[in-house]
């Protein structure tokens, strides 16, 4: 059985799913019964100057059926005392001295401030700080949260700041609402952070109500932009990940992954590509903290059939297979196949072929049930037809190498190679 | 002993419920919708008599567009949410549904076409605009399934129609020959009314072709006219004791119960239904749901060329209706001029017919059964006499057409009268052709 334990700047945890600075971690009651189901830490949802909510705040995007496909929020920073936020975390750590403590913290613009809020959160007994430079909504009209992250400059000064006062582990938390995370990841790196974390949430606007012609979510018949997160951000957070898993800067921390996680093999993902842990929110919101059980076991079973023993023994695997496309080969071709024995004639592939792609697919009429076959010497091998069909591996792409040597755009050119070829 | 009123009021109710209840919720058909695969000229599609364009339709239902969803369906079948009802989808649309081929549950084609259109019809949703009228008149005979798809037709096409129907209500087959648990009298006249409703069309009832209108009459007074007259008289069994009391006609029997009301409609103890399509089974799953103690359904051949759906014939076991296979009529014996027993040869697979299906030949042995009423359903006979009468060229009764059109001028027809007798959604079918015809004839279109 592998070993899933996690450590994380030197704070232990008994796997490397963490719940995310949110409403699940926003107090005692919620963090106990995280950590009672398996969770192996939680950042304690940003303490700051207390603030005040309003009603509603979530809205979600629905797919084909399928509920909260991305998850959208207004909420603000913790609306709760400091005190009472300080005292709860003081008890969750006497209660689960194993589990991480991690606390979240947006501070007033000002060096005092941090260093105050630094000493109170140090003295309750967290273990590490996440930095909030992303909330995009409420605090940054404040100074605070994504105006922070949105600017290297002040980003790197509070960092500064806060390094000059705190003697546990610091992550700085970066947001997404920018053209590129890697100038905020290099400048909190150069403040001095010890660690990343990405992504917060991705300014939205998840739809409107057709009724009322009022956007989502509904506040007295107004809306704003809220924080969007969930399943549907996770391949924008693996691209950003990817590019401070490859600068050279930023690689030489570690970092937390967040965004859409939801089941072991996101979190896989996450690892592979250069996450030391991950965290977890909008799915544990949606189904309940009862989820980490399969995470930790799919985890499990995955590394076993891997043969990996502990995390480390995969984390950033698939970060060098991220290349440039400039360096991609040529000469590396494949054709889709269809097998007619799995084949339940949808025409899902013939006319997404036909409509959108290259127009490789025939078809050949038959009552009730055509018969679909890939033209060869069509099939660009662009995945669409796999992609749509819903079989599973009734289209296969087989490789046919249209020759064995590597060859990648640069050397195309310098050679004075043909482009027309299909 | 034949006698009616056999059950309570709440057996009878619960007895002739919805066979196959709507969709409870609008979620509920919001799931199955998102089940739909979208499939690209789909099987289905494919398979259905109207071309109905299903995965449309379904697509329509998964963006809350309902209005456009029942336009989808009325646009190739007016009559689709009978026919969600009605139509043995096992062997048309839901047979041919790609999640077949993967063992998977077929899309619930029918349920989806009924939970729109039936939202339609509760809204009185008009989804046409008749176009301002051609001044063209057009006479419709039977107000059935194909002369009110032909009606619908022709009167967005801005003709002038009037439908004459020997019944009291309109609907044909739909009203009077179709089992109660699957269409109601109520729907069946809302159905009608949805249909009017467009406008254009007007139907006089009481009014039987050869009786209180001729069509010579017909010719003189409109510019065509659409005969969807349906089939009507039973074949005889001819052998002896068929004029016994206690042996009825299947269609006699289905027209009584859906005009009278349960408890009014006698059945005997132990009843006996001749054939094995569609109507008998119906006739003897209601006798059945009557109050009838023992039914036994009596086919001459096996249950591999039976002409019911494996569907119809579960439920009619699972009504504890018996069958006797490879068993024809012979004679009927009386007492006292009631029915007391049947007697049948017992037969065995020949050679194929002409229809390709094995011949049944006697083996010189007999059985008997011990029942106390008889009810044939060995198919319908086209009203022979009738087309004849009126010099229209027939094949048997079945009326011969070319592109609609009849051997006279101006007449056409469609249907149960041209095909022998198909299902509700073929007629629907038949009347639209029979009215493209007709635009084409009156040079409305071409």
């Amino acid at each position: 059985m592998a070993d899933i334990s996690s450590n994380f700047l030197g704070i232990k945890s008994p796997n490397p799913f963490w719940l995310a600075s949110a409403p699940p971690t926003d107090k005692k009651i919620n963090v106990l019964r995280a950590y009672e189901a398996g969770w192996g830490g939680v950042v304690w949802k940003t303490l700051g100057s207390q603030v005040k909510n309003v009603s509603s705040r979530y809205s979600a995007v629905d797919y084909h059926g399928s509920r909260v496909m991305g998850f959208n929020n207004i909420e603000l920073i913790s609306d709760r005392p400091l005190d009472i936020n300080l005292k709860e975390i003081t008890e969750v750590v006497k209660l689960f001295p194993d589990r991480a403590m991690i606390v979240s913290l947006m501070a007033d613009n000002n060096r005092t401030a941090w260093h105050e809020l630094i000493k109170k959160c140090e003295d309750a007994g967290a273990m590490g700080f996440e930095l909030n430079f992303g909330c995009p909504h409420g605090m940054t009209e404040r100074g605070m949260g994504a105006a922070v992250g949105q600017d290297p400059e002040i980003a790197k000064m509070v960092v500064e700041w806060v390094m000059e006062k705190a003697t546990i582990p610091v992550i700085t938390k970066l947001t997404p609402n920018v053209h590129s995370v890697v100038p905020t990841g290099r400048a909190a790196v150069e403040g001095g952070t010890n660690a990343l974390s990405l992504i917060n949430t991705i300014q939205s606007v998840t739809g409107i109500d057709l009724a009322t012609l009022v956007p989502n979510p509904y506040v007295a018949g107004k809306s704003v932009f809220g924080g969007y997160c969930g399943p549907a951000v996770k391949p924008i957070a693996l691209k950003m990940l990817s590019t401070i898993a490859q600068d050279d800067l930023t690689s030489k921390v570690p970092v937390s992954g967040i965004g859409g996680i939801s089941t072991w093999k996101d979190a896989v993902e996450f690892m592979l590509l250069g996450a030391s842990n991950v965290q977890v929110c909008t799915a544990a919101m949606k189904h309940g903290f009862r989820i980490v059980e399969d995470m930790c076991e799919g985890m499990n079973n995955w590394m076993d059939e891997k043969g990996f023993k502990t995390l480390d023994d995969f984390i950033g695997k698939s970060v060098e297979k991220i290349t440039h496309w400039e360096d991609l080969d040529i000469n590396y071709h494949h054709i889709a196949k269809i097998n007619q024995d799995k084949c339940i004639h949808c025409g899902l592939c013939y006319i997404a072929c036909e409509d959108t792609s290259h127009q490789s697919i025939n078809i050949q009429q038959g009552n009730p049930y055509n018969t679909y076959t890939i033209k060869e010497e069509e099939c660009v091998g662009c995945n669409l037809c796999q992609l749509v069909c819903p079989v599973e591996e009734c289209i296969t792409m087989e490789e046919h190498r249209v020759a064995p040597d590597y060859i990648n755009w640069k050397m195309w050119q310098e050679k004075g190679l043909p482009l027309n070829d299909h | 002993m034949i006698s009616n009123n056999r059950l309570t009021q709440e057996q009878y109710e619960q007895n002739f419920a919805d066979i196959h209840p709507p969709f409870e919720t609008d979620d509920a058909a919001l799931v199955e919708a998102n089940r739909c695969l979208f499939c690209y000229d789909a099987p289905c599609t494919k398979l259905c008599p109207t071309s109905i364009n299903i995965p449309k339709f379904i697509k329509q239902i998964t963006t809350e567009n309902i209005k456009g969803s029942a336009h989808t369906i009325f646009q190739s079948n007016i009559m689709g949410a009978g026919c969600s009802k009605v139509c043995p989808v096992e062997k048309l649309c839901e047979g041919a549904c790609v999640y077949n081929n993967m063992n998977e549950t077929p899309i619930h084609i029918a349920k989806l076409q009924r939970y729109s259109t039936e939202i339609a019809m509760k809204n009185n949703w008009q989804l046409f605009e008749r176009k301002s009228s051609t001044g063209k008149k057009v006479a419709i005979v039977g107000a059935g399934p194909a002369g009110l798809s032909c009606a619908h037709v022709l009167s967005r096409e801005g003709i002038d129609v009037t439908i004459y129907e020997k019944e009291s209500k309109g609907g044909g087959l739909m009203t009077y020959g179709i089992a109660a648990y699957k269409v109601t009298p109520e729907f069946c006249e809302d159905e009608v009314n949805y249909i009017l409703g467009i406008g254009g069309i007007e139907i006089k009832y009481n009014q039987e072709l050869g009786k209180n209108i001729s069509l010579e009459e017909l010719q003189i007074n409109f510019d065509a006219v659409y005969l969807a007259i349906g089939v009507g008289l039973a074949n005889k069994l001819n052998i002896p004791g068929e004029d016994l009391e206690g042996v009825e006609d299947a269609i006699e029997f289905i027209y009584h119960l859906r005009d009278k009301g349960y408890s009014a409609i006698p059945v005997g103890d132990k009843v006996a239904v001749i054939g094995m399509g569609m109507t008998a089974i119906d006739a003897a799953t209601q006798a059945k749901r009557l109050g009838a103690k023992e039914v036994t359904m009596v086919y001459r051949r096996t249950e591999n060329e039976k002409n019911c759906t494996q569907h119809e014939l579960d439920i009619a076991r699972l009504d504890g209706c018996a069958t006797l296979w490879l068993a024809s009529p012979k004679e009927i014996i009386g007492e006292n001029g009631k029915v007391k027993s049947l007697i049948c040869d017992v037969m065995k697979l020949g050679e194929p017919d002409a229809k390709g299906k094995p011949s049944p030949i006697p083996t010189g042995e007999t059985i008997t059964l011990e029942v106390d009423m008889i009810i044939k359903a060995t198919g319908q006979n086209p009203y022979e006499s009738l087309v004849s009468a009126s010099h229209i060229k027939n094949n048997r009764g079945k009326i011969e057409i070319t592109n609609q059109s009849t051997n006279i001028k101006g007449v056409f027809a469609g249907g149960d009268c041209v095909n022998g007798g198909k299902e509700v959604v073929d007629a629907v079918q038949a009347g639209k052709e029979g009215a493209a015809s007709i635009l084409m004839y009156l040079q409305i279109k071409n």
